[in-house]
């Protein structure tokens, strides 16, 4: 459990930042709160040579809505998400998210945008922004660039990000009326990877229409699956038992889940059945005001 | 002249809060890993990354050359002093460091020494070894066929068949199984786990040659067995070997056995002039420390219609890994594994156990269990609820129609056990009652008429803890007695050594409450030391549920002795012959002389300063306790879950645990014990176990896929008692540390089954996953689509 020799930055400015990344851009690694990165360290499995540490760099934690968008800075802990009013009462399917990633000593340090850039396919919020069309922000030495969330991630452990670029916030469109959005995940003991996890997010008209449907799975393939056929299904249908059911049914052909110590291949795409059936329906819930914004959501537990 | 003393004594069946957390609660225990000696170097240890292989070559030279490392130990150099090879505690040998094979993954390789911890590290990553892979075998049934891969050439017998063992009565067990109207039969795997103490495991070892003696820190349960089997295999004379078992952050019987890494630091120690410092990290103490269970078990049981259970017949395949490195009684390989006849009255039984070779790390640790007792509790309990399936009945129904009856303690097994005291009907009603049964059962059937799943499961479960009766219980040849040492002070005060070692039972607290109450001292001016072999008198150490049954009862007959030399005092100061003194209210009086006392208080001051002529001064006493019988703990749990259809998770919604453990000393203490062994009695249930892949990889080799249970998984337990004294021990009390363990899992199980036995469900092996359960679900059409 002891990491390989390594050389640790912790600059001040982005463009610092930047600067570091360009020197060895190979052999240096971004940590942004270091709770996947330090454990693959000590066990030796990643060796970077140079670590470049944003925890000084200003201006990475903001939370906040502006021009129609909620901007969560790339450094916002786990933790803010869970203790934040605004995420509480406008954004419930972010706390979902957040208070299931790991444990809370995890979640004060571990931030969004080491999630997001980390692309794991277990990692939380990846799906959640796919399902809420979240788009990235990056710099690097060429500027700034805004990325879609579905050309964000790439495959396992891989972004677009280029190799001097770093990712400086995420921005999810505030809700529209009448809209709603859930999570929910499926773990074999708490603080674990996902089983499977789906992210569920409505648009519903005035007549309980869905105008727009995001649907998005989590550890069941080599990244986070938007679940489009499902998506399209739903678009301009009502949200109800047979609906969702099908809906459901759609996600599930969309996961490519593989066998291993979290189940067989098979189980994980019913299980993928069973929580997207019930994201939408807590989805539904809150579009339609039918519970509190800050219900509480089991994992798999109904 | 008082006759009260000052300070409440509180002794027996006080919740006397723990005199060790003052030190832990504030960080301040010292555990190994605490300690740092002058010059201390560090030591780390490669590993084999294969289950099976052949060692061509270990190249140290650029290890060597790393800055801070100063040597690298192999099985060629240990090899020449004689240590490549230790013996275990069954009779076997296992490798310290390999010379030219390994036999499991994650073995030990060859170690290397360094200034610090980090350069150890960045050492055993340039150690460069040459292997050549062999097939590997895994599984026991395999490991048994004529063909299967040799795990150990060394010995003599070319077969990976370690032993056959039995008990019971063949013959009339089979005869009856010939005659039964009825016969329930079922495979149960109980699978491989480990400890997974919160301190892994380590030492600091420090050779001083000027006086020759070796001094070890370590992370031991039994600190004088271990300076015993050190002087034996390194022939340094057993007075020149000191243990020190520090605080010890859990032990659950994987801190008895002796690992590698102990004999190497000892070895590095002595080749380098310096105290060594090994401490495993969380892996290697996963991948490579002894693991428990890994039973393959047949069991039948043989019955009337109606009901009356009358034989059972058991065969079992024990995985004990490459090397049978067991910590059992010596003449028991499979353990007490023939308590496997339980809590029911049986005409007759037989249980036969095979030990079985394979590439895996030793098995065969009595984790929280006094020696493969869960494995007999679990079968037993699973096959009562066969059989009452089988027979439509209800399980409590048929449990209590076969218990022993209260009437028949002591009561002869059909396997030779001698049970001390029991009443199993009342255990099982008072949980009856306080669950709620019935209405539970009604609830069940409202349940499933709406196709909801909801089950409720039983375990009346006997444990048999306190090793042991030195007629039948020895640890190469050394006897399993233990034992105490009082001394009390001038004011009144007074020190307890015991030869039992604390991990977290509360020794320091409930070994105290003993001497208070046999010799009416306040608990809080007695202090207790254990865990240093130059001061501690000897004894076989903590495991098995053992210390109270035997250092406990040693502690009390020691108290006792000082109890009659006080009397004898008490005569002198109140002018009486002793026979005219009684013991009442903590204190000697004058029959029928009321306000005439002593307490020992004045007695102690007495014995320094004015003692009879003719009597020795002070007030101590040494005893060495040998216990007539082994004590046998019960209890009554009941579980109720519900099984979400979508996703087949088992949710418990309550477990009552009663138990009885005979008289109690602490019952807080008591609480807490039941409460921790009731989650590590659900971790194997629901959660936990170790695999290996066809290659002999570890599947579970870390936290993130080794599922240890958090408070989040733990329901919230409800425990209660009934007390039915243990017959022969001094203050009545019987072992209690394991019976949680021992007695949850089956309840669980039994529960989940209980949920789906309208399905034709029987059994399910444990861990019961959310997969296996949705598996069924979907097989009978009852899954939430």
């Amino acid at each position: 459990m002891i990491p390989d020799r390594f050389e640790y930055y912790a600059p001040t400015t982005l463009a610092e930042a930047i600067n570091l990344l360009q020197q060895h851009p190979d052999e240096t690694k971004v940590m942004a709160g270091g709770q996947s990165l330090i454990p693959l360290m000590k066990f030796r499995l990643a060796t970077p040579g140079y670590v470049v540490d944003l925890r000084n760099v200003p201006h990475l934690d903001v939370l906040q809505e502006r021009d129609g968008s909620l901007i969560i800075g790339a450094m916002v802990r786990e933790a803010r998400l869970e203790s934040s009013a605004l995420i509480r009462q406008r954004y419930p399917a972010l706390l979902d998210t957040s208070s299931v990633v790991a444990d809370p000593i995890v979640r004060n340090f571990a931030t969004v945008g080491g999630n997001l850039a980390h692309a794991d396919p277990a990692n939380d919020h990846p799906a959640m922004m796919v399902a809420l069309r979240a788009t990235l922000l990056a710099q690097g030495a060429d500027g700034q660039r805004t990325i879609p969330i579905d050309d964000f991630l790439v495959d396992t452990l891989e972004t677009s990000l280029k190799p001097d670029e770093v990712l400086v916030e995420i921005r999810v469109p505030q809700p529209a009326p009448r809209s709603g959005a859930a999570y929910c995940k499926l773990e074999r003991k708490v603080g674990d990877y996902a089983i499977a996890a789906v992210a569920a997010s409505v648009t519903l008209d005035e007549n309980g229409a869905c105008t727009q449907a995001g649907l998005a799975l989590t550890n069941v393939g080599p990244k986070a699956i938007r679940a489009s056929a499902a998506e399209s299904f739903l678009t301009g249908k009502p949200l109800n038992d047979e609906t969702i059911r099908e809906a459901a049914k759609l996600a599930a052909e969309a996961a490519e889940p593989g066998s291993d110590l979290r189940g067989p291949a098979d189980y994980k795409r019913a299980m993928v059945r069973t929580l997207a059936a019930r994201a939408l329906r807590r989805a539904a819930q809150r579009a339609t005001g039918s519970i509190a914004h800050n219900g509480n959501i089991g994992g798999g537990v109904a | 002249m008082a006759t009260e003393t000052e300070t409440p004594i509180r002794g027996m069946g006080h919740s006397v809060k723990r005199k060790e957390d003052a030190r832990f609660i504030r960080g301040r225990g010292r555990y190994v890993d605490d300690i740092k000696l002058p010059g201390m170097l560090f030591l780390d240890i490669v590993r084999s990354p294969y289950a099976h292989a052949t060692i061509k070559n270990i190249d140290a030279s650029a290890a060597l050359a790393q800055p801070g490392v100063l040597a690298v130990i192999t099985g060629k150099d240990l090899d020449a002093a004689g240590l490549a090879w230790m013996p275990t505690l069954m009779g076997d040998k296992q490798m310290v460091l390999p010379v030219d094979r390994v036999v499991y993954q994650a073995q030990e390789v060859a170690a290397v020494v360094a200034t610090d911890r980090y350069a150890a590290a960045d050492g055993v990553a340039l150690v460069n070894v040459e292997y050549e892979p062999l097939p590997p075998v895994t599984d026991p049934i395999k490991a048994l066929e004529a063909d299967a891969p040799l795990v150990r050439p060394d010995r003599e017998q070319k077969t990976n068949h370690i032993w056959h063992w039995e008990a019971g009565d063949a013959a009339r067990t089979d005869e009856l199984f010939n005659q039964a109207e009825v016969v329930v039969k079922e495979d149960l795997y109980i699978p491989r786990i480990h400890v997974c103490s919160i301190e892994t495991c380590g030492c600091v070892a420090s050779f001083d040659a000027v006086e020759g003696k070796l001094t070890v820190y370590m992370t031991t349960q039994a600190p004088h067995a271990i300076r015993t089997v050190f002087s034996l295999v390194t022939s340094i004379p057993e007075h020149k070997i000191h243990i020190i078992s520090p605080d010890i952050g859990g032990g659950f019987g994987g801190k008895v056995p002796v690992y590698p890494g102990y004999v190497i630091a000892c070895v590095a120690s002595i080749k380098t002039g310096h105290p060594v410092k090994w401490i495993e990290d969380r892996s290697e103490n996963l991948q490579a420390d002894s693991f428990a269970r890994d039973y393959h078990i047949t069991a039948e049981l043989a019955a009337k219609r109606d009901g009356t259970m009358q034989a059972l017949r058991v065969k079992t395949i024990a995985d004990h890994g490459a090397f049978d490195a067991a910590a059992n009684p010596s003449k028991f390989p499979a353990g007490l594994f023939s308590v496997i006849t339980g809590s029911y009255e049986l005409d007759a039984a037989h249980v036969e156990v095979d030990g079985v070779y394979t590439n895996k790390p030793s098995g065969g640790v009595a984790y929280r269990c006094s020696f493969r007792v869960t494995e007999a509790v679990h079968t037993i309990e699973r096959m009562v609820d066969v059989l009452a399936q089988k027979l439509s009945m209800d399980p409590a129904e048929l449990r209590l129609k076969n218990f022993i009856p209260p009437e028949k303690f002591p009561y002869k097994s059909p396997t030779g056990w001698e049970y001390d005291s029991g009443n199993y009907p009342a255990a099982l009603r008072k949980a009856m009652e306080e669950i709620g049964y019935e209405q539970l059962r009604r609830e069940q059937a409202e349940k499933r008429a709406r196709g909801e799943l909801m089950g409720i499961g039983l375990s009346t479960f006997t444990e048999i803890v306190g090793a042991g009766p030195s007629h039948t219980f020895d640890i190469l040849g050394i006897k399993m007695f233990d034992s105490a040492e009082i001394r009390v002070h001038p004011t009144g005060s007074a020190i307890v050594r015991i030869g039992v070692q604390t991990q977290g039972q509360g020794h320091e607290t409930t070994f105290a409450q003993i001497v208070a109450e046999e010799l009416g001292l306040p608990v809080e001016n007695i202090t207790v030391e254990h865990g240093d072999t130059d001061t501690a008198p000897y004894g076989l150490g903590t495991y098995a549920s053992r210390s109270t049954p035997t250092a406990g009862a040693a502690t009390a007959v020691a108290a006792r002795k000082i109890r009659e030399k006080a009397k004898n005092i008490a005569a002198h100061l109140l002018e009486v012959s002793p026979d005219d003194l009684e013991w009442e209210n903590y204190q000697f009086r004058v029959k029928g002389t009321p306000g005439k006392a002593v307490t020992m208080q004045q007695i102690a001051f007495a014995a320094y300063t004015n003692h009879p002529q003719g009597m020795e001064a002070g007030l101590e006493a040494v005893d060495y306790y040998d216990p007539p019988n082994l004590t046998f703990p019960f209890g009554a749990y009941v579980c109720v879950v519900d099984i979400d259809r979508g996703t087949g998770e088992v949710k418990i919604r309550r477990f009552l645990a009663i138990d009885d453990c005979g008289n109690i000393i602490n019952p807080m203490i008591v609480d807490g014990q039941i409460h921790g062994g009731l989650t590590m009695g659900m971790a194997p249930a629901l959660l936990e176990e170790i695999t290996y892949d066809e290659n002999g990889n570890i599947q579970q080799g870390n936290f993130m896929d080794y599922l240890l249970p958090t408070a989040m998984e733990t329901p919230a337990w409800e425990t209660d008692k009934t007390v039915t004294p243990s017959p022969h021990h001094p203050f009545g009390a019987k072992g209690v540390g394991e019976s949680a363990t021992v007695g949850a899992p089956p309840a669980i199980a039994n529960a989940v089954v209980d949920a789906l036995s309208h399905l034709g469900v029987t059994h399910i092996d444990i861990p019961i996953t959310p997969w296996k359960v949705y598996k069924i679900l979907e097989e009978h059409g009852v899954a939430e689509s």
